[in-house]
């Protein structure tokens, strides 16, 4: 057992800390990274593409550079896995799709750049649903990822290789993109803090598009810190995306550590809504999250219960709007400019063509998605399916607005259940559909959300606290993340696989 | 056989003078290299997204200013969801339901005088797709055009003829052009033209069915194929027949129109906003300000050519038709021509000399200080206008100069008394029986007697002198 792999397994701040001070380098940090990565991808299969050493050592000995001249930021040096959605130059960004198999990445994504600049290492491309769409992990064109706390179950998804890579610690961050909770379920699955930040906080430049107006990106990390270091990083204006947020972010690590050391949390109410606790709920996640609000009620918080009655109608809406964007979003994948060619193609018409690269490219959740969406927007469809879809989001945005004006942080489970067996539900896409019931509305609202873990079920797996707050409070989020943190080490229990390192077995 | 009356509509495509594409900072540019004006947004690349060129809102606006509309203070960016190899992203960002300029108008002269006129229904702004070249058994796609900026303007179905359509799309032209909104280059495709046409029989207050007839670039073909167009949709109803509802193209080559796709094969577009784009929304005041830096438009132009040169206001009409020909005008009064001689110059001999270029000014050999200095001899009296048209010619001809011709030819007009006296006392004598038949009465002879003297001078006496000489020397008639 190292003094490295310790670090590894350790919490943020006695991550920074140690390389801070030097005790460590980000050359031997990315090294032991990297081998975890390689001895764990064939179980977890976490990652489409780990990084070439002479890639993340040279990224790791510059940071090294930039540490030894006395540079400090909070994200300097540190290993950090990319979800295979986002561009990063020159590496491989596959979407986890035959469609963009060979796509090799031109450009860098705006967060990949700005991780770049401040001088994180990225160590991979991490695993993910194909384009994003999926619950599961299961729908990759590379093979499912699995979940560090059991290989038989899934991580969650879309962002599963990230959210798998973090609990393994095989890298301390991971970047996730979120559109319907795709960063919070598999954060929740797999025992982990992650945040989907306020829509525009985060530039899109650069990720592959899924659903353009629910997508965020989004930090993931073992603890509500490391999720702030990483959101400080990524987040604020870029003039490439116009829907970002013109809005500079804060100073989102020393807003979290402030709201962390509070003796008490006097003052902050939390709303509870009924509906989030109803049906297909789990017992184990019922009294998991229970057990969350009495700690934070004794810890002074006031808990009210609120109303969200529009949240039935969350689901349709997502899947109306999510779909038909996709629809119009994923038209350029045609084997034309890029994407999968078939080979099988020597003669026909250009429909034809169309069809037998699309229809060889994408996989099946893909393509139930573009014909949901395409429906939808379809002439004489459209006012009942996409016009009426975009009238019920805005009064779910109205029940949030309504809502806070009589709390400051809604809570509630993530998911109503823990992570699920693989293939236990990729035959029946309404059941996996209903393990997002409790995200999605935060993306169609475009507010922030956060999930952290709660405790354990019967099972001993990882159950997910979700916190929601108003527009461009994440702090507050990240804060009331890191006081239940520092309260509760015990919902930062290692994986079994992270485990296995701290004990210098092979998992 | 009924009287059937035509009714059109255009949709005008103009590509807007903005130095950047539409939505990324990659510049327009026609010409270069196929392909090398192509950024990730262009080239519709994973993860790219739009950002909006404000330079090319100002210049939509622009556009929908000059011709007279309401500027929206709000307006929607949709996508047009179409697969095609030159469409990288497969769909257009367009406007759709909530465009950016709506219900503006457009006076047109008419052939039978005065003016009529004809509704704008709306402007929106969208961007151009790359290019297909097809050959025999490939199709190669050009991305440099690719998400230029164009203004889509929508006429209401106010015309009612080839006439109309064409006096209507150069007015357009025209004030674009003025209104330094689009360069109007037809031949490059910057001012493309959809036509939408039906018939019905005069009086009927119905629409028949109508056709489009697709990317007409040139005036005249859109002329010749509304023509086309209207008798073939009388042939067919006069024959009991029904006109398709269908998207037809124009074979210059033979002069028709042909089906290229019915109303069944029609796309289904899906509009949707695009969520990529937030409503493009116009701060107070900006409409304002974009009015106060219009540059001067036609009509503008023609009350201060009336008011500053004293032109008639048809030489005035007839000098700004063109944002090129009056700039062409001015440019020979800067050099010193006067103003009324210059225009009559311009309007006479150069535009028949350019009629085959449709009186595009651009493209005169002749440049404006060259024709000034032509308009300055005349001024001076060193040529006579006579004399001047053959100089003109050789100019156009030749590019040299007039002081050039005039002196290598030695055709400096006369003007001493003695030599033109001589020439008259010739012409008295060599025709006395017409010299008597004058003084008897016959006054119609005179100019025979000018023809003479002139022929005799080669053309080069001052026709003034002539005149005065003769009458002095003919005496008054009976």
């Amino acid at each position: 057992m190292s003094r490295i792999s310790d670090l590894l397994n350790a919490d943020f701040e006695t991550l920074r800390g140690a390389l801070d001070r030097r005790e460590i380098s980000a050359v031997e940090l990315a090294k032991e990274s990297l081998r975890r990565a390689r001895a764990t991808n064939a179980s977890l299969n976490a990652f489409v593409t780990v990084a070439e050493d002479s890639d993340a050592l040279g990224q790791a000995d510059a940071a090294d550079v930039r540490l030894d001249a006395g540079e400090r930021n909070a994200v300097l040096g540190l290993p950090v896995a990319v979800k295979d959605l986002i561009l990063t130059k020159g590496h491989r960004t596959t979407a986890a799709s035959r469609m963009l198999e060979k796509f090799t990445a031109p450009y860098d994504a705006t967060v990949a750049s700005r991780l770049k600049r401040d001088g994180a290492v990225i160590v991979g491309k991490a695993n993910l649903d194909e384009f994003a769409m999926g619950s599961s992990n299961e729908t990759s064109f590379f093979g499912p990822c699995r979940n560090p706390w059991d290989l038989d179950r899934v991580p969650g998804g879309s962002s599963g290789g990230s959210a798998a890579a973090v609990a393994a610690r095989v890298s301390p961050f991971s970047l996730g993109t979120d559109t319907g909770g795709s960063i919070r379920q598999p954060a929740g699955f797999c025992g982990i803090t992650g945040l989907k930040p306020t829509y525009g906080r985060v530039s899109r430049y650069g990720v592959v598009a899924f659903a353009s107006s629910l997508d965020q990106v989004g930090p993931m990390c073992a603890d509500a810190l490391g999720c702030a270091a990483l959101l400080e990083s990524i987040a604020g204006p870029c003039a490439h995306d116009a829907t970002s947020s013109k809005r500079e972010a804060p100073k989102f690590l020393e807003e979290t550590r402030r709201f962390r050391d509070r003796e008490t949390l006097l003052g902050l109410r939390i709303g509870v809504p009924k509906e989030y606790f109803g049906e297909g709920l789990e017992p184990d996640v019922r009294a998991a999250i229970g057990n969350s609000l009495a700690a934070l009620e004794s810890s002074g918080a006031s808990i009210v219960e609120i109303e969200l009655p529009q949240t039935r109608y969350a689901l349709p809406v997502y899947y109306l709007v999510c779909t038909a964007e996709a629809s119009a979003n994923l038209a350029r994948y045609d084997g034309i400019h890029f994407g999968h060619r078939s080979e099988k193609f020597s003669e026909g018409t250009l429909e034809e063509l169309y069809a037998m690269n699309r229809g060889e490219g994408f996989g099946d959740e893909v393509k139930r998605r573009i014909l949901l969406g395409t429906y939808a927007l379809s002439s004489g469809y459209y006012d009942a399916y996409y016009r009426k879809a975009s009238q019920v989001r805005a009064l779910i945005r109205r029940d949030f607005e309504r809502a806070f004006e009589r709390c400051d942080v809604i809570a509630g489970p993530t998911s109503p259940t823990t992570a699920f067996r693989l293939g236990e539900k990729s035959d029946d896409p309404v059941s996996m559909y209903l393990s997002d019931v409790y995200t999605l509305s935060l993306n169609l609202a475009g507010l922030p959300g956060l999930s952290l873990n709660a405790g354990f079920d019967a099972k001993g797996l990882p159950i997910g606290l979700q916190l929601m707050s108003r527009w461009w409070e994440e702090s507050t989020l990240l804060g009331t993340a890191a006081f239940l943190q520092k309260r509760d080490p015990s919902t930062l229990r290692l994986s079994p696989v992270a485990a296995a390192f701290a004990a210098g077995v092979q998992p | 056989m009924k009287i059937y009356e035509p009714v059109i509509g255009l949709e005008v495509h103009a590509q807007l003078l903005s130095k950047t594409k539409a939505f990324c900072p990659v510049a327009t540019e026609f010409g270069a290299e196929p392909n090398t004006r192509v950024g990730p947004v262009s080239a519709g690349l994973p993860g790219s997204l739009p950002v909006l060129n404000e330079e090319a809102v100002e210049l939509a606006v622009r556009a929908g200013l000059a011709l007279n509309c309401r500027i929206a203070e709000r307006s929607v960016f949709s996508r047009k969801n179409y697969f095609y190899p030159d469409l990288p992203k497969g769909y257009q960002i367009s406007q759709f339901d909530e465009p950016l300029c709506l219900g503006g108008h457009l006076d047109i002269p008419l052939a039978e005088g005065g003016t009529k006129r004809v509704g704008i229904t709306r402007i929106h702004m969208e961007e151009d797709a790359g290019k297909s070249t097809h050959f025999a058994s490939t199709t190669l796609v050009n991305l440099n055009r690719a998400g230029t900026p164009l203004a889509e303007i929508v006429s209401e179905p106010d015309l009612r003829g080839p006439f109309e359509a064409s006096a209507y799309l150069r007015k357009l032209h025209a004030i674009l052009v003025y209104a330094d909104v689009c360069d109007g280059n037809l031949e490059e495709g910057n001012f493309r033209c959809d036509v939408n046409i039906s018939i019905r029989p005069l009086g009927q207050k119905a629409f028949g069915t109508r056709c489009e007839l697709k990317n007409l670039n040139s005036f005249r073909f859109v002329e010749k194929a509304i023509e086309y167009e209207i008798a073939r949709q009388i042939a067919i109803v006069e024959a009991g027949g029904k006109v398709a509802q269908e998207t037809r193209g124009w074979d210059a080559a033979a002069g028709k129109t042909f089906s290229m796709r019915s109303k069944e094969e029609a796309h289904d577009y899906r509009y949707f906003p695009d969520p990529d784009l937030p409503p493009l929304v116009l701060e107070a005041g900006y409409v304002e300000r974009v009015k106060g830096e219009m540059p001067e438009l036609p009509e503008d132009k023609k009350r201060r050519f009336v008011e500053s040169y004293g032109l008639s206001a048809y030489d005035a009409e007839s000098l700004t038709a063109t944002k090129s020909l009056s700039e062409y005008f001015e440019a020979c009064v800067r050099e010193g021509a006067t103003a009324k001689v210059a225009a009559n110059w311009i309007l006479s001999e150069l535009l028949r000399e350019l009629k085959d270029v449709e009186g595009d000014v651009t493209k005169s050999p002749l440049r404006p200080a060259a024709l000034a200095a032509l308009v300055k001899l005349i001024d001076v009296g060193t040529i006579s206008g006579k004399i001047a048209k053959t100089v003109f010619d050789e100019m156009y001809r030749t590019g040299k100069s007039a002081a050039e011709i005039v002196e290598a030819k030695g055709l400096v007009q006369i003007s001493d008394t003695a030599p033109i006296e001589a020439w008259v006392d010739e012409v008295l004598a060599a025709f006395p029986n017409e010299v008597e038949s004058y003084r008897g009465g016959k006054e119609k002879l005179y100019g025979f007697f000018v023809g003479e003297t002139m022929k005799r001078s080669k053309g080069k006496a001052n026709p003034g002198l002539v005149n005065e000489v003769l009458r002095r020397k003919l005496g008054s008639t009976a």
